[in-house]
């Protein structure tokens, strides 16, 4: 929206839109390249994911000292005072989006070098792309202000829950199946971890929407699906002893 | 009872209370200049007792039209009328037979420029008093400092109440404008740009006083101020060309309008 009778304001609030915007390319570029570090143990990507969240926190600044700028000279009412305040929001998601893609690409240089069967990397894979999806849907969303496709994203987040809670139990069981898994299946299922919390920033920017659109709040009893957190693996019983040569 | 109920209202911060009283009731409210020049169209509007209400809107759209109809100022001008009903407590008050005096007495009014009379500071709010009571000197001192004080000027001109009051600065002189207003025990106080020719510090005074009286009275204000509406108002009422276009309370006009044009306006957008 704009037309401002001062035009300088409209230059601000696009300017506003401009690096959110840019935010998001970085941030979903990070989350997709540091997935394919990880599947492909590519420590190279990896590097170049890790070098990217500088730019991302830069810029995370930068909106925030312009919105709080705005708001001082300008006193936005209405739309204008929503959309100010949803960049700031927006841009937090983002930068935390960020960092924890450069987490997932820290955990790939790490289990880089380790030969596992890929069947387990797999499930992480598989959850990394359904976040991908959400993430691009949820800028696609703020950038048109789509209310009913930020809505979609905000109800496919249970989902990824689930899934989740499926991936912690398959790790915890090649864990258990032999210890030599261990330290790769822990860095995988941080990995896990993380892509789940970027399925939560992308729907606290689809909460944004909702507000940016509507000026009111979604209900914040999002139904979940993360059951980890009450989730364990039974060891099963200890082989008997091998029969005495 | 919810535990909302009992914690006070912060000043300043204030929710429009939808339930209170309602002051005065405007309905289909038309009024004409002497040229024939329709100033306002049906205007239809409810006022909450002890609240204090915005009337916002370009330069031309009737707001300060609409403030001075509430204690028919506007009859001093020939030609002028309103037609429709303003019921003030069930009464309505363009009735012919209704004593402008009284009403003026209920209901007074603080213009943009301040306007003190040329005499000294308390006779300047002893003014309004005299002329509807009788009182002896004592009861009389009482009721200028009682003004005074409501008006937050008290302790600034208690040493010199016999100097003129046209000796004071431009925020004192709104302020006993105002405890001339409020000596006169009204139940409605009409505030047309208060503050529009006042410093900011002043401007400051003047906000925290009507916060104030609004314990006491219903408080209308006209402002170009949007700030000062979001910030002072309970209800705003937003006016375009002649009309009512949308009221409602004060936190929601400003974070989320329903009409368009409000937005536009509010937002700084207006054509």
């Amino acid at each position: 929206m704009s037309n401002h009778i001062v035009t300088s304001y409209d230059t601000d609030l696009q300017n506003l839109r401009r690096s959110i915007a840019e935010m998001g390319g970085i941030a979903e570029k990070m989350m997709n390249e540091a997935a394919t570090a990880l599947v492909r143990r590519d420590s190279a990507q990896a590097q170049a994911v890790i070098a990217a969240d500088q730019r991302l926190d830069a810029l995370q600044r930068e909106i925030e000292e312009r919105a709080i700028l705005l708001i001082a000279r300008r006193q936005p009412m209405a739309i204008d005072l929503r959309e100010t305040i949803s960049a700031i929001r927006v841009s937090g998601d983002l930068e935390r989006i960020g960092d924890l893609a450069k987490n997932i690409a820290k955990r790939a240089v790490a289990i880089s070098d380790q030969v596992q069967p890929q069947k387990i990397v797999v499930g992480v894979q598989h959850m990394s792309e359904l976040v991908q999806e959400q993430l691009k849907d949820v800028l696609d969303a703020y950038a048109t202000q789509n209310v009913r496709a930020a809505h979609d994203v905000w109800e496919r987040d249970g989902s990824i829950d689930a899934l989740y809670t499926s991936l912690f139990r398959e790790l915890l069981t090649y864990m258990m199946e032999d210890p030599r898994n261990i330290s790769f299946c822990t860095h995988l299922l941080f990995c896990a971890k993380n892509v789940e919390r970027i399925g939560d920033h992308t729907t606290n920017i689809a909460e944004t929407i909702h507000y940016l659109a509507t000026g009111e709040n979604l209900p914040t009893d999002r139904p979940k699906n993360d059951r980890s957190s009450q989730t364990t693996v039974e060891p099963q019983a200890p082989a008997p002893p091998p029969p005495a040569a | 009872m919810s535990a909302t109920a009992t914690v006070a209202p912060t000043p300043g911060t204030s929710r429009a209370d939808e339930a209170a009283p309602i002051r005065i009731t405007v309905k289909d409210l038309d009024f004409y200049y002497e040229n024939g020049f329709q100033g306002l169209k049906h205007i239809n509007l409810n006022f909450h007792d002890r609240q204090v209400t915005a009337l916002i809107g370009p330069s031309g759209c009737g707001k300060s039209t609409l403030l001075r109809t509430f204690n028919r100022i506007y009859s001093v001008y020939p030609g002028q009328r309103a037609e429709g009903e303003i019921l003030l407590d069930g009464r309505n008050i363009l009735d012919p037979a209704i004593d402008l005096n009284e009403l003026r007495a209920r209901v007074g009014m603080v213009f943009q420029k301040p306007t003190p009379f040329p005499m000294s500071i308390y006779d300047n709010v002893a003014f309004g008093i005299r002329l509807y009571e009788r009182l002896g000197r004592a009861d009389l001192d009482a009721r200028v400092e009682e003004a005074l004080r409501k008006a937050a000027l008290w302790d600034e001109v208690k040493d010199k109440l016999k100097q003129s009051g046209m000796g004071l600065s431009g925020g004192q002189q709104q302020r006993l404008c105002i405890a001339r207003t409020v000596a006169q025990r009204p139940e409605v106080i009409l505030f047309d740009e208060p503050t529009s020719a006042l410093d900011p510090i002043s401007t400051g005074r003047i906000e925290e006083l009507i916060e104030q009286l609004r314990a006491e009275f219903t408080i209308a204000i006209v402002t170009h101020n949007m700030q000062q509406a979001a910030r002072i108002s309970q209800f705003t009422a937003f006016m375009y060309l002649g009309e009512l276009i949308e009221f409602g309370p004060t936190t929601r006009m400003f974070m989320n309008p329903s009409k368009q044009q409000t937005q536009d306006y509010i937002t700084g957008r207006f054509g």
